[in-house]
């Protein structure tokens, strides 16, 4: 007897969210870097062409990645690899998908191809996850197919106040819409602009119906466990990593704090001898143009 | 006997696993450091990425207590990455590669066999023991191969095992805590744990 088999189905790509809770996922521009990741104990990488924090200086348009690069990283590592496509940029994404790679992040890191929609992402068998800053935003990205949030926060800047506000700013919107009465809730809805169906699965559920990292500004373990202990399931570093004193060391640590989130003596522990954090950069110096997080709605 | 069930929690599809015990009646314990292990009549290793989670076992020293717990006759059951873990070799494609395990059952684990996310799956399984098929969720899944006819296969998909148990150690290469069905929960509680 044998059965009909479903690939790229809803419950195997949020499953495979799933299955990167409580990790770490890790920007990386080359194998190496890949390599150094998976050591560490990474649940995943993100494979990119820049990290956020040289965009950032660099300027220019940023785009998906050169995929012989990313077939590079595929080879050197056996932990799933992640690539970013531009906001709205569905070819991009086509082209990820044929090279197999295991998540797609629909970023605000790159620049966007679309300033009105983001890409239809229930047209893929690969999983994305997208950025939010605010609830309606993470369902509207649901209502389009992404199997994962993450907040925006604001990357290349190694500073996590952006990622807190996110963070609390979902979270708290989710507490707010548990006790509000159902008979609110399409009213509720229309004013955020977020389809009710999913406005009502949070209000029964307590939380959204896929996994929700944290991203944008994470540079040591304690901004790790921070995010985690704030109630979000796992951790995106960019710039933080590689872009400090010793890359190794700083992404074991980070991995070691994420698993241990709540025991401060082992935060305490692995945050030692970590040499220099990457330079932060304070939000209120960035011109509002410049900042990432505006960028998708 | 209520069940006492450990969940491994260093990292994974953990909340899932714990749901579902919950709501058959078990209390659950999150384990993360070797004191956990404690008063347990039985643990799960969810599934997560296997190269994280072994480093994360030996990181902090988990590797021995749990060989031990194994030792007097406690269920251990992997899914997935767990089912990994708990072989006594690891390979991926055809050749066995070099990654520690807790080598607690003479069984073959291929990583990745099905290939990448683009290619997890749904199938419904027909399982020994079960009346109706089981809904199968394959995520980046690995194929498990017995080394020994002391395993005994309860279910397979093409030339590989997905769910086998040896003894007290149960290994699933699929992920019932993402279905509704607690049938495969149920039966590790009601025939590894309470029976043993």
């Amino acid at each position: 007897m044998s059965f009909i088999r479903d690939d790229g189905t809803w419950k195997v790509k949020t499953g495979h969210a799933s299955m990167l809770k409580g990790g770490v996922i890790m920007d990386v521009i080359n194998a190496e870097q890949a390599i150094i990741a998976q050591e560490a104990g990474a649940v995943a990488v993100m494979a990119l062409e820049r990290v956020p924090a040289d965009i950032r200086t660099q300027g220019g348009v940023a785009r998906m990645s050169d995929p012989d690069m990313i077939k590079g990283i595929q080879e050197a590592v056996t932990i799933p690899v992640m690539a970013k496509c531009r906001i709205g940029h569905f070819v991009e994404a086509q082209v990820l998908q044929s090279m197999e790679i295991d998540f797609i992040d629909e970023s605000e890191v790159l620049t966007p191809a679309d300033e009105s929609n983001h890409v239809n992402k229930w047209d893929f068998k690969v999983p994305f996850v997208c950025g939010a800053t605010v609830l309606e935003e993470a369902l509207r990205r649901i209502a389009e197919g992404a199997a994962m949030i993450r907040t925006k926060g604001e990357a290349g800047t190694g500073n996590v106040v952006e990622a807190v506000r996110h963070a609390r700013s979902v979270l708290g919107e989710i507490r707010r819409l548990q006790s509000t009465p159902y008979e609110e809730l399409m009213s509720r809805a229309k004013v955020m602009g977020a389809p009710y169906e999913l406005v009502k699965y949070v209000h029964e559920n307590g939380k959204l119906p896929v996994v929700n990292f944290a991203a944008g500004g994470i540079a040591t373990p304690s901004d790790a466990a921070l995010m985690m202990q704030l109630g979000l399931d796992g951790v995106f570093v960019g710039s933080g990593i590689f872009k400090s004193g010793n890359p190794a060391q700083r992404a074991k640590a980070i991995v070691e704090a994420v698993s241990q989130f709540n025991d401060p003596d082992v935060i305490a522990r692995v945050s030692t001898g970590l040499g220099e954090a990457m330079v932060g950069i304070n939000i209120s110096t960035i011109p509002e143009n410049e900042r990432m997080a505006d960028r998708g709605w | 006997m209520k069940a006492r069930i450990g969940v491994l929690a260093l990292q994974g599809g953990v909340s899932e696993h714990v749901d579902m015990l919950n709501s058959l009646g078990c209390t659950t314990v999150e384990v993360r450091l070797p004191e956990h292990l404690a008063d347990i009549n039985g643990l799960v290793i969810p599934g997560g990425e296997s190269t994280a989670l072994i480093k994360l076992l030996l990181r902090w020293n988990l590797v021995s207590p749990i060989r031990e717990l194994a030792g007097t006759g406690i269920p251990i059951w992997g899914t997935c990455a767990g089912s990994i873990l708990l072989s006594d070799e690891i390979s991926e494609k055809d050749h066995i590669i070099d990654q520690p395990s807790l080598e607690l059952v003479p069984v073959r684990a291929e990583r990745n066999s099905f290939g990448r996310q683009v290619a997890s799956f749904q199938e419904d399984l027909v399982i020994k023991g079960l009346d109706q098929p089981f809904p199968g969720v394959f995520i980046r899944a690995p194929l498990l191969y017995p080394l020994s006819n002391r395993v005994e296969v309860l279910c397979t998909v093409e030339e590989g095992a997905v769910f086998l148990k040896c003894e007290n150690i149960w290994l699933s290469s699929f992920h019932p805590e993402l279905t509704d069905d607690t049938r495969i929960h149920r039966m590790f509680i009601e025939e590894a744990v309470i029976g043993s």
